[in-house]
């Protein structure tokens, strides 16, 4: 194919020039790379927000792309302000039929608050979501289970906004309302069921963990975590002995901690760490998880959190499972959905970014009649 | 044109008549098993030539037994998810075989809950324990020291303490390590956290420090050896018991560089203190965790060497959230 006289000039000039070839293609690559980070930009590029003293590691690191952009549930939000009510206007209560709670909403405001409902919840079936497909005249009824569970929905959030405040609005005011954990969808992203045993042939600790489930964040940690960290409220989720030398052998006396419950709260903290974004550093100092005299403010409102969720899935979520259809319900155990971190936080440090939900809907923020100011 | 073996670490690959080894006392073969054979693959990495193997008593045993253990952690394994073959093969990396569930203590307990693993366990014992006793056989079958047996026993002595002395001095089989690839990491870094952070073990410190200096006396000597291959400084045995200039030039180029240098001869027992300091004292680390020291934090408060950090925790004090999302009005 090549000419006769390059095949002989080229046996009698015989040259490797495959060594030469790959270090020029290594080195040429690279500098290659180095001049497109240079003027494009490095595409990884992070910003990292320090939570403790200097020179122990501690900071929160983000990716920009992520960092800087807003979460795009906040451009789909809706809100509306109130309708200052003059006195004297007929409450919904007297108004309308069966209204176990909001009665106390002027007309007006009852209305602003349903037609919000339906933003946030059912946005593409409309008020039949929860009503039914009939004349407004029939909407007192609790046919529907849609309607029976909103009503107990409304008195969680009061509940949240009102008695929860140490956790919903701990660094300023932000609340809850349905938008938080719904956003826009009829069953809110990020709800969880029972799924332990994962496991077959086997018991004990091995059945609740080494298995890639979503309650275990795919790793191989106990996926029993939430079921008994976040539904109990007689659970400790502290490991540590506070002294040097605490006796006893693991498993045979209560107060002295297994590995195997070690692995569990671990699989508690990595599930928290993913639903905002964070890592260990953020509420405690690594170097000694249990030490209160090395925690952030944020430990405490994550304490508070884990207190507030227990509530919310015994009071709220887990005696409402009769009023589902089955297929609401949990695909093992047919268990009532429940709520965790993850719900509400959708991987941010603050939902939503932190944007103040609760301050045009007072209706919201309490189980009494709404103040308006 | 001179030929040049281009290959990853040995420079010349020699292949020819099988090379049986000595035999002067006429018995040493009886137990030699397998034909012997090339392997260009191997002989990149080592000797090209695979074989023959004595096997032996102890390695019969040592490799039944240890086949043994495999199989049964890799059906246990298999059973956990249904006898499934994809699931088994997707889920590999995160099952395991686990020890008995902490209210068993010391006890027997039922199979499904870490009685398969005390069974299993047996078997590996059994495993590891003859191919130690098999490498002490073999350094006596051929008049050697003893260093290899003692430097694997070093290594038998870390795992004892984790799967057996640890367990009994605590008394409960839960605090054993489980069969399985995460599930193991899981256990390591539990353990750590369970009792208050490892790291101010002082045991463990040493560990590190013994671990990470193998890896610097390697790499050292290594590179030694290699830069004076030239002057046949590879030739290590000669060189230590008589002197060349291999050995002049790689002692010159440490003592001028650092002002000290090892000996031809010495440099391995460094290396070989190194290496078998690194499991001994880790060995001793995870014996007194749990049974003597329960928070190794607190007990470095104790020992004043966990310094206190002045300056405020949490990020308020750094800055506000809105900053660093880029929302500050």
């Amino acid at each position: 194919m090549l000419p006769k006289w390059f095949n002989d000039w080229n046996r009698a000039n015989p040259t490797n020039v495959f060594g030469p070839a790959i270090a020029i293609g290594i080195v040429g690559s690279a500098v290659f790379v180095a001049a497109l980070v240079v003027t494009w930009g490095n595409p990884v590029q992070t910003e990292s927000m320090q939570t403790g003293p200097r020179g122990t590691g501690m900071s929160v690191p983000e990716y920009n792309v992520s960092r800087l952009a807003p979460d795009p549930d906040i451009e789909n939000y809706y809100t509306e302000e109130p309708y200052i009510p003059e006195g004297g206007e007929e409450l919904a209560g007297d108004i309308y039929e069966n209204v176990q709670v909001l009665g106390d909403l002027t007309d007006d405001n009852f209305n602003r608050v349903m037609l919000a409902i339906t933003q946030w919840v059912s946005p593409e079936e409309g008020c039949a979501y929860c009503h039914g497909d009939v004349d407004i005249s029939e909407y007192g009824s609790d046919d529907l289970y849609t309607k029976v569970i909103s009503r107990r929905m409304i008195q969680m959030t009061q509940n949240l906004n009102e008695n929860w405040s140490g956790h919903v609005n701990a660094i300023e005011e932000v609340g809850v309302n349905c938008y938080t954990c719904h956003r826009g969808q009829n069953v809110p992203s990020d709800i969880w069921f029972n799924v332990t045993p994962v496991n077959e042939n086997v018991g004990g600790w091995a059945a609740q963990q080494n298995r890639a489930t979503s309650m275990s964040s795919s790793t191989s940690l106990p996926s029993s975590a939430l079921e008994v960290y976040l539904t109990d409220y007689d659970s400790q989720v502290n490991v540590h002995d506070l002294e040097s030398r605490v006796a006893g052998v693991p498993g045979l006396d209560d107060e002295v901690h297994t590995i195997q419950k070690t692995e569990m709260t671990y699989s508690l903290m990595n599930y928290f760490s993913n639903s905002l974004g964070v890592n260990c550093v953020f509420c405690h100092n690594s170097r000694a998880f249990y030490d209160p005299a090395q925690y952030t403010p944020q430990w405490g409102i994550a304490q508070l959190g884990r207190q507030m969720v227990i509530e919310m899935n015994q009071e709220y979520l887990i005696p409402l499972k009769d009023t589902y259809p089955p297929e609401r319900l949990g695909p093992i155990f047919a268990d009532a959905p429940k709520a965790a971190c993850r719900t509400c936080h959708k991987g941010y440090q603050r939902p939503l970014q932190g944007m103040n939900v609760i301050a045009d809907w007072p209706e919201l923020a309490t189980t009494e009649a709404p103040v308006y100011e | 044109m001179a030929v040049e073996y281009q290959n990853i670490f040995t420079q010349v690959q020699v292949q020819g008549n099988p090379e049986w080894g000595m035999d002067d006392s006429g018995d040493m073969t009886r137990e030699r098993v397998g034909k012997p054979w090339f392997s260009t693959l191997a002989g990149w990495l080592g000797n090209a030539q695979i074989g023959p193997i004595y096997l032996g008593w102890t390695g019969m045993v040592s490799l039944a037994t240890g086949l043994i253990w495999f199989v049964m952690v890799g059906i246990s394994m298999l059973s956990q998810v249904g006898y499934s073959i994809p699931e088994f093969i997707r889920q590999l990396f995160w099952l395991a075989l686990e020890p008995p569930s902490p209210e068993y203590g010391l006890s027997m307990p039922p199979l499904d809950e870490g009685g398969w693993y005390i069974i299993a366990s047996f078997f590996l014992l059994v495993s590891v324990m003859t191919w130690l006793l098999r490498s002490y056989l073999l350094a006596a079958e051929h008049k050697m020291g003893k260093h290899v047996f003692w430097a694997f026993a070093s290594a038998v002595w870390l795992f004892l303490v984790l799967g057996l002395f640890r367990p009994v001095l605590m008394g409960s089989w839960s605090e054993a390590v489980p069969y399985g690839i995460f599930p193991h990491l899981d256990w390591t870094t539990a353990f750590s956290i369970r009792y208050g952070n490892l790291y101010y073990n002082p045991f463990h410190c040493l560990s590190i420090v013994f671990l990470y200096g193998s890896v610097l006396l390697f790499c050292m000597h290594g590179g030694t050896i290699l830069a004076v291959t030239r002057y046949g400084g590879d030739r290590e045995l000669e060189q230590i018991y008589d002197r060349g200039t291999a050995t002049e030039r790689a002692a010159l180029f440490w003592r001028w560089t650092m002002g000290f240098n090892a000996t031809m001869e010495g440099i391995h027992r460094w290396a070989w203190w190194f290496a078998v300091l690194t499991p001994i004292t880790g060995g001793i680390g995870i014996l007194l965790t749990g049974t003597v020291v329960d928070n190794w934090f607190i007990w470095a408060q104790e020992h004043n060497f966990a310094p206190m950090y002045d300056g405020a925790y949490g990020y308020e004090d750094y800055g506000s959230y809105e900053a660093f999302i880029g929302q500050e009005d």
